[in-house]
């Protein structure tokens, strides 16, 4: 086994959450879906970071970790202005922006 | 013929000499941004910064005397650095600036001072005195720059100082379309000027005066041409000179100090300070030269011709505005010593026509605003303070010794007929004839104001005498024109000097002045034999000539047809074209377009997840172009 | 086994590791694919949980010992809470609409996916086959928060500074979209709460709570007026009504003799 086995296995991750960002319709498992793709690049970079011998690509997943909680916060407060006006939390109900 | 020019920094009590323009610049913002918390006391605020200025004009001119150099440069700061263009926030007072610093100073803080009389019952009085000061804020950037670009912005400052006051009473269609008609003809000079400015820097590298006196030597004649036409052109636009003098005039409808400072006095000058500033490109370019004589010869005949037919009291005062500026032009056109004899006439000038505008004021103020001088008459005895300073300004300008206007206009006679060739005697003989028509309107103009019977209207009541805020500024300027005439033929060529040069006194000519004297005296007893017993007071049929002077000389007529109707054609034209062929066109690709988006919109399901997989699929792609360009 | 052993004998890593690996792996696989598939939103926060430890450990195994806690206390301990949280206040529908309003949604996603894992998954082992690790002993060599910090207060400093920024900018966000702003008109006052209160149709009384006198004490479970129908008004109008089942609804003994004797 080499490190390039914790890539594959962000890939899947990150493969699994996108397909789970296309196929669920509660806002919330989507959020969840993304939140997952989020981790499987954290993984990466982590990786990466030990093939390269240096800590900038665990400073990178920091961040990325930083962005992802100021994202939820203002996601979940979103889905939850959503819900209030529509008592729903589906988002293909939420189609009102089209053509 | 390769001049060396350097200007001294300034030192001492000399750098601070840019509070010249700061003060009324502070004053004109004050004024402005204050409103009408200002009202009660913002014309006291006008009237102390111009004073202020003029009290420093003097102590730095005679600061100016114990300087060598007799200049002083001082560079502000950076104002435009990109490339080759440097151009600086830069101030240069020599003794040619200084003369018009004190002018602009002097004659603008007693004409600032006659304005809180004249204005005292206009509602706009504050903003009136704002712009006032603006307009010598704007003036002293003008003739106090370093750089042909810092004279462009006072040059256009004063444009819009001018603009702003010419249409001082906007709510009158009269006053608006006048400010309108100087704002336009104003733009076909400045373009002229600024496409100079354009050449001196693509020929010469420069902007600032002294690389370009300097520099000027080595250009081609024919760019030297170029350059000395291009400044003519926009110093025509500004000191209303044959082809563009036809706004000057209009102007009038400004409010009379206004039409004293700007109009007479100073803005109008500027055109002969950019000419006598730039004397070494005139200097080098001998066909610039005669085209000024040209023109100068050509606008004071023009004006005087056109002031003996009018009646309204301020554009006959106009037209001799338009008609001294002419000998102004040919003087400096002339060269050589004529330069300062064309700068001591314009100061002079500055005195005894503002003082003149002043008078007109004044009477203006008595008979209910009136201009026509049909409806004037016996005067004098009624009006006895206004009487003296207008006769003392009237003498001065036809050029009865010992006042100002013998010793600076009859000089400009004399040395246009000492101009080599036959174009001498042309442009002497039109000199000494608009002086014979100078004296004959001028007569007509003093004698149907002031004496003979009277012809006022009937709602005029009783005339009365100004107040003496107004009273004071015509007895300061008419002793000033009474004064000064003797003094600048002598000293203030001298103190020229550094800046024009040395150059050998020109003949004594006795014969040129007794034919002057001989044509001045002849036009005021024509004019005295005509109108000693008054006139009509409607207008009368007349011959072509007065017909066409009565029309300018149908000046307005010709721009009419060569410049506007055309224009008006031609944007008929584009509209045709732009609404068929262009917008045809236009609304063909919208409709291609909208049908087409149309369609496309459908994709725009509101579906957050079919969004998604879009980005996906765009992502999948990416992906394989990249394996495909790494590995493949 | 064979196949186990081999691995290990070629491996480039601490075998320690290797077992590791192979045990999380599969699970936070396992996990991520029943996030993605259960009906149930609680229980997918709960899978999406495990897959975070999983990746947490990772993280520490992989010399980033920094990383993994702050993946297991911030985010399996703080952001997975708030989805909880929320889930509680929403997303208490947890069986979803059935009905895939998107037509061919679902096989074009499983095929686009797979088609994206397959290339990235041989793009990587193409790419990083012959690649060893360098490893992290030099960098963490004065302890790995140490070198962390050392990098963040230096090179990402400004970095560092603007997520600040962010973080407050969220939260005002969240603030803003969460506030409900009731134009002044609307607002309903004391007085005239007061006089609808006593007013003919009101009741003066509070509310009833939930579960009061009823057979159960859900609070999903309407009280029960005086002459035994059940109050509407007790219930809140986000939970839905429950049908009670028969044994639920059978007396249970608890509401005093004569309801037992009944």
């Amino acid at each position: 086994m080499s490190v390039s086995y914790y890539v594959v296995l962000a890939a899947a991750l990150f493969t699994i959450g996108a397909v789970g960002v296309l196929i669920r319709r509660n806002a919330i498992v989507l959020f969840m879906c993304i939140e997952l793709m989020l981790n499987a690049a954290n993984l990466t970079l982590v990786t990466f970071s030990r093939i390269n011998g240096t800590l900038d690509g665990q400073i990178m997943a920091f961040f990325v970790m930083v962005v992802a909680a100021a994202e939820v916060v203002v996601g979940l407060a979103i889905i939850m202005t959503i819900f209030r006006t529509r008592r729903s939390a589906n988002v293909d109900e939420a189609n009102l922006l089209k053509y | 013929m390769g001049s060396n020019v350097h200007f001294a920094a300034a030192t001492g009590w000399l750098s601070t000499f840019w509070l010249l323009i700061a003060i009324p610049l502070a004053s004109a913002a004050a004024l402005l941004l204050l409103g009408r918390r200002a009202d009660r006391w913002g014309h006291w605020l006008g009237v102390t910064s111009v004073a202020a200025s003029f009290g420093l004009a003097v102590s730095y001119f005679f600061a100016l005397r114990g300087v060598d150099e007799r200049s002083a440069e001082l560079r502000l700061f950076d104002f435009i650095d990109v490339g080759g263009l440097k151009v600086d926030i830069g101030l240069l007072l020599d003794p040619l600036s200084v003369v018009f610093v004190l002018l602009v100073t002097g004659v603008g803080a007693l004409i600032h001072a006659y304005a809180v009389g004249y204005m005292a019952h206009d509602p706009g009085r504050r903003r009136f005195f704002a712009y006032f000061n603006l307009f010598v804020a704007a003036m002293l950037l003008l003739v106090l720059g370093n750089n042909y670009v810092m004279l462009y912005v006072g040059w256009e400052g004063v444009g819009l100082a001018s603009y702003l006051l010419i249409a001082f009473w906007y709510a009158k269609p009269a006053a608006a379309t006048a400010g309108k008609k100087a704002f336009l003809m104003n733009r076909v000079g400045d373009a002229g000027f600024v496409i100079a400015i354009f050449l001196m820097f693509a020929t010469l590298g420069s902007v600032n005066f002294d690389d370009v006196s300097n520099g000027v030597g080595a250009l081609a004649t024919g760019t030297a041409t170029v350059l000395g036409l291009l400044l003519l052109l926009g110093a025509c636009g500004k000191s209303g000179q044959f082809p563009l003098q036809t706004w000057l005039p209009d102007a009038m409808e400004g409010p009379t100090p206004v039409s004293a400072l700007i109009h007479a006095a100073t803005m109008v000058t500027a055109g002969v300070y950019l000419i006598a500033r730039s004397h070494p490109i005139f200097d080098a370019a001998p066909d610039a030269q005669t085209a000024v004589i040209c023109v100068g010869a050509a606008t004071l005949l023009i004006g005087a011709i056109i002031g003996c037919a009018k009646d309204d009291i301020k554009r006959i005062l106009a037209y001799s505005t338009v008609s001294q500026i002419g000998y102004m032009f040919l003087a400096v056109g002339l060269g050589g010593v004529a330069y300062a004899l064309g700068l001591i006439h314009l100061l002079a000038h500055g005195f005894f026509k503002a003082g003149l505008f002043l008078g007109a004021g004044s009477v203006m103020h008595s008979m209910n605003d009136q201009t026509d001088i049909r409806r004037f008459g016996g005067l004098w005895k009624p009006m006895k303070i206004t009487w003296v300073t207008t006769g003392l300004g009237y003498l001065a300008l036809i050029g009865i010794p010992p006042l100002s206007g013998f010793f600076t206009k009859e000089p400009i006679i004399g040395a246009a007929f000492d101009h080599a060739g036959w174009l001498g005697a042309v442009v002497g003989g039109a000199a000494l004839l608009g002086a014979g028509l100078t004296a004959f309107y001028m007569t007509r103009l003093f004698v149907l104001t002031f004496h003979g019977p009277r012809r006022w209207t009937p709602d005029v009541g009783q005339p009365h005498e100004s107040p003496p805020v107004m009273t004071v500024p015509l007895i300061a300027l008419a002793l000033g024109s009474l004064a000064a005439g003797a003094l600048m033929m002598t000293s203030v060529v001298d103190w020229l000097t550094p800046v024009f040069g040395e150059h050998a006194e020109s003949s004594e000519h006795w014969l040129i002045t007794g034919a002057t004297m001989a044509v001045t005296l002849t036009g005021v007893g024509l004019a005295l034999v005509l109108f000693r017993k008054g006139t009509e007071t409607e207008e009368q049929p007349a011959g072509i000539l007065v017909t066409a002077a009565r029309r300018n000389l149908y000046a307005d007529a010709v721009n009419e047809t060569i410049f506007e109707m055309p224009g008006k054609y031609l944007t008929r034209a584009l509209v045709f074209l732009d609404n068929r062929g262009i917008d045809g066109l236009v609304n063909g690709l919208a409709a291609a377009v909208g049908g087409g988006s149309g369609r496309l919109r459908r994709l725009q399901t509101g579906y957050v997840r079919s969004y998604a997989m879009s980005i996906l699929a765009g992502a999948v792609l990416v992906v394989v172009a990249m394996l495909a360009v790494t590995l493949g | 086994m064979s196949l186990a052993l081999e691995t290990l004998a070629q491996s480039t890593v601490p075998t320690g590791e290797v077992v590791t690996f192979w045990i999380l792996a599969p699970i936070a696989l396992a996990c991520a694919l029943g996030m993605v598939l259960a009906r149930n939103a609680v229980h997918s926060a709960l899978f999406l949980v495990v897959t975070m430890l999983c990746l947490g450990v990772f993280y520490m195994v992989q010399a980033g010992p920094f990383l993994g806690f702050v993946q297991i206390i911030v985010y399996t301990g703080a952001i997975m809470m708030l989805f909880l949280f929320v889930l509680m206040l929403v997303g208490r529908d947890s069986a979803e609409a059935v009905i895939e309003v998107l037509r061919g949604q679902r096989i074009a996603a499983v095929v686009l996916g797979g088609g994206l894992a397959a290339l990235l998954g041989t793009g990587a082992v193409r790419a990083l086959r012959a690649t060893t690790a360098t490893g992290l002993e030099a960098a963490n060599a004065d302890g790995n928060v140490q070198a962390i910090a050392q990098l963040l207060f230096t090179r990402y400093v400004f970095a560092f500074e603007v997520t600040s920024a962010l973080l407050i900018t969220a939260a005002v966000g969240a603030m803003v979209l969460a506030h409900v702003t009731r134009p002044k008109a609307e607002r309903v006052g004391q007085t005239a709460r007061m006089l609808a209160r006593f007013a003919p149709g009101g009741s003066p009384a509070p509310k009833p709570g939930p579960g009061v006198f009823a057979t159960s004490n859900s609070i999903a479970t309407p009280a029960l007026l005086p002459d035994g129908t059940p109050a509407e008004r007790s219930i809140s109008a986000v939970v839905p009504t429950r049908d009670l089942t028969p044994e639920e609804a059978a007396p249970k003994g608890t509401q005093g003799n004569q309801e037992g004797q009944q």
